[in-house]
């Protein structure tokens, strides 16, 4: 019986350093947020493109987080991306005429939503709430589209300058 | 010649078949029944002591320096593209994805797999085993049964202890010895680390592995020739395959897991 005890002891303590175990890889190592979730209200935005956004990213008032992505989606009648964020409720006072944009954290990081503050007129203004959506949206930067227009944009300007110079031409003629 | 080798080809087959179906029957043995708790939980108990608490030094210790080493491995490297500050998910990520699960169940198999393997096979040797059976006690399910739910436990405890042990020594290194910002280590490390995509995936998988190597030694043990050079063969049996099965189980499982499709 005393062998019991002993045995029961030992194996209590190594539960118990397994549940700590996992607690410490929880909180310190993962940052488990889902326990103090704040209070959120959600609002909708629709994007031209959402470049590499990803579910959970977080979203930045002049790079302070203060709510994440939680849903993305193509609005089935547009086919426009369709992103929904919660922002947390202590945040009440964002004005409804604020813009969007994602952004790249870092030159190879994983891309966010940007809130740039719009102005309030004190009178038509509406501040965000549950359910508002965002118009003034800008999309992702898509490195292919910025090439492009890097390679092609050059010939069109040329293309422009010869029509320029042959209409110069004829109308000094 | 050619025919004798193609004919024990089609032997090693057929032998590797029917070791499969009888450790299938084994375990179907020993799992299915109606669960006798007040008589079957102190011999978990004290499986889950032999299993788990006495494996706790070489877990702790190896899971220490693996980190440790990482830490410093990857410090030298980062530190020429001055990324040291995610020398934190470095270490975070490879221990909960790969190194604690795999490095976990391959201590297991060699500490505790071998030890049950030893054990069972010396009691069908010195006819334990038969003499229960003669009691009218089912053998499978006193024997065989405890010590496979206490591998079962013990070991996903076991990984998981490994890989936040090995985090810390890898911030020792980084954060103590080498000098990389506390702050940045741990924050970056907490950004990039996911609850679901990393760590359960990193406890689903240490489960399987338990399953696996548990579910090995047992049969090895078992299905042992009962001689003194038949449990030799079959702890080295035990050690080999479990080995094995969990290297490859590893691969298809992170390809199922992370390999995005």
């Amino acid at each position: 019986m005393r062998q019991t005890t002993k045995y029961e002891f030992w194996v209590g303590l190594f539960l118990l350093l397994g549940i700590a175990a996992l607690v410490f890889l929880g909180l310190k190592v993962a940052n488990v947020q889902g326990f103090n979730e704040a209070k959120s209200y959600h609002i909708s935005a629709t994007f031209d493109n959402i470049g590499g956004l990803k579910v959970r990213a977080p979203l930045k008032v002049g790079g302070v987080v203060i709510g994440r992505v939680t849903d993305i989606e193509l609005d089935p009648k547009t086919y426009l991306p369709v992103v929904k964020i919660a922002i947390n409720q202590a945040y009440h006072d964002i004005p409804d005429n604020s813009s969007l944009s994602i952004k790249t954290s870092g030159l190879l990081g994983e891309q966010y939503v940007a809130l740039s503050l719009g102005f309030d007129d004190g009178e038509t203004t509406e501040m965000l709430k549950d359910g508002s959506k965002i118009i003034d949206t800008k999309s992702a930067i898509v490195l292919e589209d910025l090439i492009g227009q890097f390679l092609y944009g050059d010939k069109n300007k040329s293309e422009h300058a010869d029509a320029g110079k042959e209409s110069a031409e004829a109308d000094s003629q | 010649m050619i025919v004798n080798m193609i004919s024990a080809f089609g032997r090693t087959a057929i032998t590797f078949c029917r070791s499969l179906g009888s450790a299938g029957f084994m375990l179907w043995g020993a799992l299915i029944g109606k669960p006798q708790i007040r008589k079957h939980f102190p011999l978990l108990i004290k499986q889950l002591h032999v299993l788990g608490v006495q494996s706790l030094l070489i877990i702790m210790l190896s899971g220490l320096f693996i980190g440790m080493v990482i830490g410093l491995q990857g410090y030298v490297v980062l530190v020429d593209f001055a990324a040291e500050t995610s020398l934190g998910q470095l270490v975070a990520l490879s221990l909960l994805r790969e190194l604690g699960p795999v490095v976990t169940a391959l201590l297991f198999a060699g500490r505790a797999g071998s030890a049950l393997t030893a054990e069972i096979g010396l009691m069908k040797a010195t006819e334990q085993l038969s003499s229960l059976e003669m009691m009218a006690v089912d053998p499978l399910r006193r024997v065989i049964s405890p010590r496979f739910w206490a591998g079962v436990i013990a070991m996903p405890i076991l990984a998981i202890i490994f890989t936040a042990v090995g985090i810390w020594g890898g911030s020792l290194v980084g954060v103590d010895w080498k000098g990389v910002d506390a702050g940045s280590f741990w924050s970056v490390m907490q950004n990039s680390v996911s609850w679901s995509y990393d760590i359960l995936n990193g406890f689903i998988k240490s489960l399987c592995f338990a399953v696996s190597v548990v579910w090995i030694a047992l049969f090895n043990g078992y299905h042992c020739i009962p001689t003194s050079e038949g449990i030799s063969k079959a702890t080295t049996k035990t050690v080999v395959n479990a080995s094995l099965v969990v290297l490859g189980l590893d691969f298809v499982l992170t390809a199922v897991m992370f390999g995005a499709g």
